[in-house]
């Protein structure tokens, strides 16, 4: 064990952990922020995915050392009032199912959004392949992605 | 037999005036070699290169089977996505190479590939530069013969510009050597890295003869 002290969502959260502790650990059980969730704990679905440093990374297998001294932001984080177009998009076009995988989801879709204003079909697939959706969302994950891009030009061209 | 010593006198001037000629023509060789727009251009090596075809061939043989074994292949795959397994399919979720071979947006290497195996079965290796090969030298290793993967592999064009010493080098390189320390449960390629590193420098220093198929 060892004390640690991580900045989620622009706060710091001390504790004392085992670095080599998965990450989604002492988001979900130390820093007590349940909106990451575990999918299948190999890196293989997407739904425990996290901001680290800007990056989307997937935080079953990221070690809590890793993260140590950078910015972690969780779905908690991603905006002060759920007012991220990838969040705002996600309500119009009402995306989830049982909305498990959605904010692992949502948090690959703002790093897409980020590099890819403009993102094209092609382009989304390539972004999320990691995030596995078992209802089977994909076509409306596809089309909030592409409302967000719009939402996020229209919000960048007001600005 | 006596010599005329008129006939040594000349034979004199005649070797003087050879060796001037020569001269001549060996500055004026060499000026205008010189001036020649495509005058081929040689490059220094300070490797002893010691031409053995039989030998380089045969030591190819080892680097071969090991380049294409999954822990080397897998990284060189003929498309843009990377393979995994030892049947060496396309990795899971497809993820792209990208301009760097780091992949793109939310599906980067390192977003899930960290600076160390993870540890169990079917958790993703790790290596602090984890990459493909960036798309502008992609270094395919996946169905190529013998001879194509010895010629690509001295093909400056092709190779990230290595010279024999680079490539030398770069049998230690972090990513090469991960090939060793595949994680639990992946094979390990068919001889060990001293193994092929002395295969490696011996087909370079061979003369990197590409075998005939």
């Amino acid at each position: 064990m060892a004390k640690i002290t991580l900045n989620i969502n622009k706060k710091e959260y001390p504790m004392e952990a085992d670095p080599q502790m998965p990450l989604l650990w002492a988001i979900r059980d130390l820093a007590g922020l349940k909106g990451t969730k575990y999918g299948c704990g190999v890196a293989q679905c997407g739904a425990c995915v996290v901001h680290l440093d800007g990056e989307a990374v997937r935080s079953c297998v990221t070690k809590v050392s890793r993260a140590a001294g950078k910015q972690v932001v969780t779905i908690e984080g991603l905006s002060e009032t759920n007012s991220h177009p990838a969040q705002l998009a996600w309500q119009e076009i009402d995306v989830p199912q049982c909305g498990y995988c959605h904010s692992g989801q949502i948090m690959s879709a703002a790093v897409l959004l980020r590099e890819k204003p403009d993102p094209t079909d092609q382009d989304i697939d390539d972004a999320m392949a990691g995030n596995i959706c078992r209802c089977g969302t994909y076509l409306r994950i596809r089309k909030a992605i592409h409302l967000a891009a719009d939402m996020q030009k229209k919000t960048t061209t007001k600005g | 037999m006596k010599q005329d010593p008129s006939n040594r006198a000349n034979q004199f001037v005649s070797l003087k005036a050879a060796l001037f000629v020569s001269i001549l023509l060996f500055i004026f060789a060499v000026g205008a070699s010189a001036f020649r727009k495509d005058a081929p251009v040689k490059e220094v090596s300070l490797n002893i290169i010691n031409r053995d075809s039989t030998e380089s061939v045969k030591a190819f043989e080892t680097v071969y089977k090991t380049l294409m074994s999954p822990r080397c292949m897998n990284c060189h795959p003929a498309g843009n996505v990377p393979l995994q397994g030892d049947d060496s399919h396309l990795h899971a979720m497809a993820p792209k190479r990208g301009v760097e071979g780091k992949g793109v947006s939310a599906m980067k290497c390192s977003n899930c590939h960290q600076e160390t195996n993870t540890p169990g079965l079917h958790m993703p290796p790790g290596n602090p530069e984890w990459h493909l090969p960036p798309a502008t030298m992609k270094m395919v290793f996946e169905g190529k013969s013998a001879h194509e993967l010895a010629e690509q592999l001295m093909d400056k064009k092709k190779n990230g510009n290595k010279d024999i010493k680079k490539l030398i080098e770069h049998a230690d390189d972090g990513l090469v050597l991960a090939g060793w320390n595949p994680g639990e449960g992946r094979t390990l390629p068919p001889v060990t890295h001293a193994e092929f590193k002395k295969a490696w420098i011996t087909w370079l220093q061979t003369g990197a003869y590409a075998p005939k198929k």
